[in-house]
């Protein structure tokens, strides 16, 4: 390395490395604005860890437990189920921000915000049409739930659908039993499932 | 919308989510911006540079030199501003008063001399100067970022070089 080329580095040393602090946020408005801004996420504190929350411009289309799976699978899936133009927004989810947070102080029964369910398949999106009715604080059976999304006898698949419901809590497949009485599987871990079902006055 | 899920889901790479790239590139983007176009129009540049990104990502075919990509089109879009301001008629405000000649170099206080003369190398020998001197890119990348065979790449680097030198020598 001669003489012109390290002057050359040191001198870059000196440069600025990093853009602005606001230039990121100015990004995803703009990208946003113009239209290329297909799904915005935000990582959102909850009483049962930090979820990972994502939406399009038409709704919501992602809550998942941060936990329980690395950010990164989370946001892979996203991109090869929706579209790869993902990037974190914050601010782009402050609905469902507002709303999860006053789901878990009590002061929310219902979700009202806007749900994007176009990347969601036949029955696999009508399983989870049919959750999304659960009331707060009420239970059905996987069976219930087969026979309102219109199969009766597909309760394994309706299972599976829940299983990969990608919009927990808000679509709440939570208030999903097993038909004996059991509590059945979760995707975050039968632990959260018992804590919401607690917080709606479920379980004691 | 739809339709962008349409060709997410055809074109048979898997694409990273772009946050990853953003997360991966943002800081030797920025670098190469303002090597490019110096600190003063480096935030316009890094914006333009992201946006024209994005628009084209869902149609990428591969996903592999993400960075020889990105840098690409901040040339690009570099060489476009360039010209857009060299059409731009001079706003006859601006004209320069006699007693105060502006001054021949536009380095900014944060920008060292030299680089104000890096940045009055011809654009493909200004992005093969500094890719190479300060972020040790190989030719195979540099001659992906110049679309050029990795000679051509070899050479730009070369020519660049030996103008600064002389410069430097004075």
């Amino acid at each position: 390395m001669n003489e012109l080329e390290h002057a050359l580095r040191e001198a870059a040393a000196s440069l600025p490395a990093e853009p602005p602090a606001d230039t990121l946020q100015k990004l995803a408005d703009r990208a946003a604005a113009e239209g290329v801004l297909d799904v915005a996420y935000a990582v959102v504190d909850s009483p049962l860890g930090p979820l990972v929350v994502a939406a399009t411009p038409r709704g919501l289309v992602r809550v998942a437990y941060a936990e329980a799976r690395s950010q990164d699978e989370i946001l892979e899936a996203v991109a090869a189920r929706v579209s790869p133009r993902v990037l974190e927004a914050p601010s782009r989810l402050d609905e469902p921000r507002r709303e999860l947070d006053e789901y878990f102080e009590g002061r929310r029964t219902r979700f009202e915000l806007p749900i994007d369910w176009s990347s969601l398949r036949g029955f696999t999106q009508k399983v989870l049409r049919e959750t999304a009715r659960i009331n707060f604080g009420e239970l059905r059976t996987y069976a219930e739930v087969a026979s309102g999304a219109g199969s009766p006898r597909a309760v394994r698949a309706a299972g599976n659908a829940l299983g990969a419901n990608p919009m927990p809590i808000v679509v709440p497949c939570h208030r999903v039993v097993r038909t004996g009485g059991g509590i059945g599987g979760y995707t975050g871990g039968v632990e959260r499932k018992e804590f919401l079902l607690r917080l709606e006055g479920v379980l004691a | 919308m739809s339709q962008t899920v349409a060709v997410g889901r055809c074109s048979g790479v898997r694409l990273p989510p772009f946050q990853s790239l953003l997360d991966a590139h943002r800081a030797d983007v920025y670098r190469f911006c303002v090597a490019l176009v110096g600190p003063g129009e480096a935030d316009d540049l890094f914006q333009e540079t992201w946006i024209a990104a994005l628009r084209a990502y869902p149609r990428l075919r591969r996903a592999d030199n993400m960075r020889a990509w990105l840098f690409r089109i901040a040339q690009n879009k570099a060489i476009d501003a360039h010209r857009a301001r060299s059409r731009r008629p001079i706003p006859v405000e601006s004209v320069p008063e006699p007693d105060s000649v502006p001054p021949v170099r536009t380095a900014v206080d944060s920008e060292p001399e030299l680089w104000a003369r890096v940045r009055e190398l011809p654009p493909k020998q200004r992005a093969a100067v500094f890719c190479r001197t300060v972020l040790g890119m190989s030719y195979t990348e540099l001659a992906m970022l110049l679309e050029s065979s990795q000679d051509a790449a070899r050479r730009n680097v070369h020519e660049g070089l030996k103008t600064l030198r002389k410069e430097y020598a004075r």
